[in-house]
């Protein structure tokens, strides 16, 4: 019997993360694109990070970072009881780090390419920068969401690195799609294999159809003012 | 009245220029700044706006002060009640021509001046549609009308009818009258058109390199300023 488990473990952490992603990604691509701080280059530079490093690296250092033996891991098992090595909540967390830069750029992108004049134009009109951001920024944006979240989305499902790092291989907690085809590769396991890869194959394909196809309409229903 | 003495440095075409602007305007009059470009004429809106901050000097509206450099006083745009129409209309493409003007209401304002707006500038009937397929005239129109629906102690006008043919500026400029009528609002009109300056205000200030050159009528201070043009070229 084929066991469905991480197919849906996959799509769960995938889901939760990007949600969670989107929710920070806005401010801080808002930020990075409008603060005037000089140090931002280097809040910048720590976001791109999970882009240029190999996953291994990423997912040895949340390793350690997380373990209850140092000091963040201790903090939180000691005073909140939360352990995030090989937990769900944990590969939440190391899938965030991960897939960040491919929330906030394109963000950052879409930020940019809404004309300041309209910016100007609702600050003169009494609105306040949250009211402009969320009825004039986002709303102008909506090819650029719509990236990010592909974007984030794809890269989560098919992380690997990170997830074997910080997760490890335990069934209904940890053990993601990609985790799940290397273990029954490993095992000799092909047919199984195969068959993990071609729904994720087909799965990938179909909703990369889906969103491209919106994007497409969107562009053709979209002009500048 | 508006009391208005500011100053600041500006990096232009032809290097630093330090800009200068002085002016006094009374309630409900409307008030055109004329000069080439380059003169620094968008500056000074940005300034009044809140766009841009002054290094030095006064903007005081009414006995508010938006602006007092040596008190450090420097009220943000959404503070100080202006209207605001730029030359490329910055319409919210996301939203319908009426949801443009009822973004502009403020919280618990009776929505009757939006369709009052819409009935005077004659955009009711394409109130439902999106801006970006209208034409520049209509476009403009939906912008001052955005502009009024606050009521602003100050409209400011940046060369709004300078991107559109000369029969829409004839159009548009008897609806800015019109408007300017209809509300009494201290209205300050920026062009670099002679005709519009002396169809539209009573008072023209003549502003270059960043200086007010000199004030008064239209005829008045246009023919002077035209004289010493000629007067020049035969040197």
């Amino acid at each position: 019997m084929l066991d469905f488990e991480p197919f849906l473990l996959t799509l769960k952490l995938v889901t939760v993360t990007t949600m969670l992603l989107f929710v920070l990604g806005i401010p801080l691509a808002y930020w990075l694109v409008f603060s005037r701080a000089r140090w931002k280059v280097l809040v910048e530079a720590l976001v791109g990070m999970p882009i240029v490093l190999p996953p291994s690296v990423l997912g040895f250092y949340l390793l350690l970072l997380f373990s209850p033996e140092n000091s963040v891991g201790k903090f939180l098992d000691h005073y909140f009881d939360i352990r995030l090595v090989f937990t769900f909540p944990g590969l939440v967390i190391a899938s965030m780090v991960y897939s960040l830069p491919f929330m906030v750029q394109p963000l950052q992108a879409g930020f940019r390419m809404v004309p300041m004049a309209l910016s100007e134009a609702a600050y003169t009109l009494g609105k306040t920068k949250l009211t402009t951001l969320i009825k004039v920024l986002i709303p102008n944006m909506k090819t650029s969401l719509l990236t990010a979240v592909i974007l984030t989305f794809a890269h989560t499902v098919g992380e690997f690195g990170v997830v074997l790092m910080v997760g490890g291989n335990i069934p209904k907690e940890t053990r993601v799609i990609s985790v799940a085809i290397y273990d029954e590769v490993e095992a000799m396991n092909y047919h199984q294999a195969n068959i993990y890869s071609i729904i994720l194959l087909a799965f990938s394909f179909v909703v990369l159809v889906i969103v491209y196809g919106i994007n497409q309409r969107m562009h053709k229903v979209h002009y500048l003012p | 009245m508006i009391k208005i003495a500011i100053e600041k440095k500006l990096l232009g075409a032809n290097g630093q220029m330090n800009l200068r602007f002085q002016a006094e305007i009374k309630p409900g009059e409307l008030v055109t700044i004329y000069g080439p470009s380059g003169a620094g004429k968008t500056s000074v809106i940005r300034m009044l706006a809140g766009l841009s901050t002054p290094e030095n000097g006064k903007i005081d509206v009414d006995d508010e002060l938006w602006f007092d450099s040596s008190k450090k006083i420097n009220l943000k745009p959404q503070s100080r009640n202006i209207g605001i129409v730029f030359q490329e209309y910055s319409l919210f493409p996301n939203m319908t021509v009426r949801g443009n003007l009822e973004f502009a209401l403020e919280k618990g304002q009776p929505k009757a001046v939006v369709d009052e707006l819409l009935n005077l500038t004659e955009l009711s009937e394409l109130q439902n549609r999106k801006p970006q397929l209208l034409s520049g005239g209509q476009k403009q129109r939906i912008a001052l009308a955005r502009a009024l629906i606050r009521k602003p102690k100050l409209l400011l006008l940046d060369e709004p009818l300078s991107a559109l043919d000369r029969e829409m500026q004839a159009k548009l400029q008897d609806y800015i009258l019109q408007v300017h009528q209809h509300y009494k609002l201290t209205t300050i009109l920026v062009s670099h058109d002679i005709t519009e300056v002396v169809k539209m205000s009573k008072r023209v200030i003549l502003f270059e390199d960043g200086k007010v050159k000199n004030e008064g009528t239209p005829t008045d201070v246009l023919q002077l300023n035209h004289l010493k043009l000629q007067r020049a070229d035969a040197i």
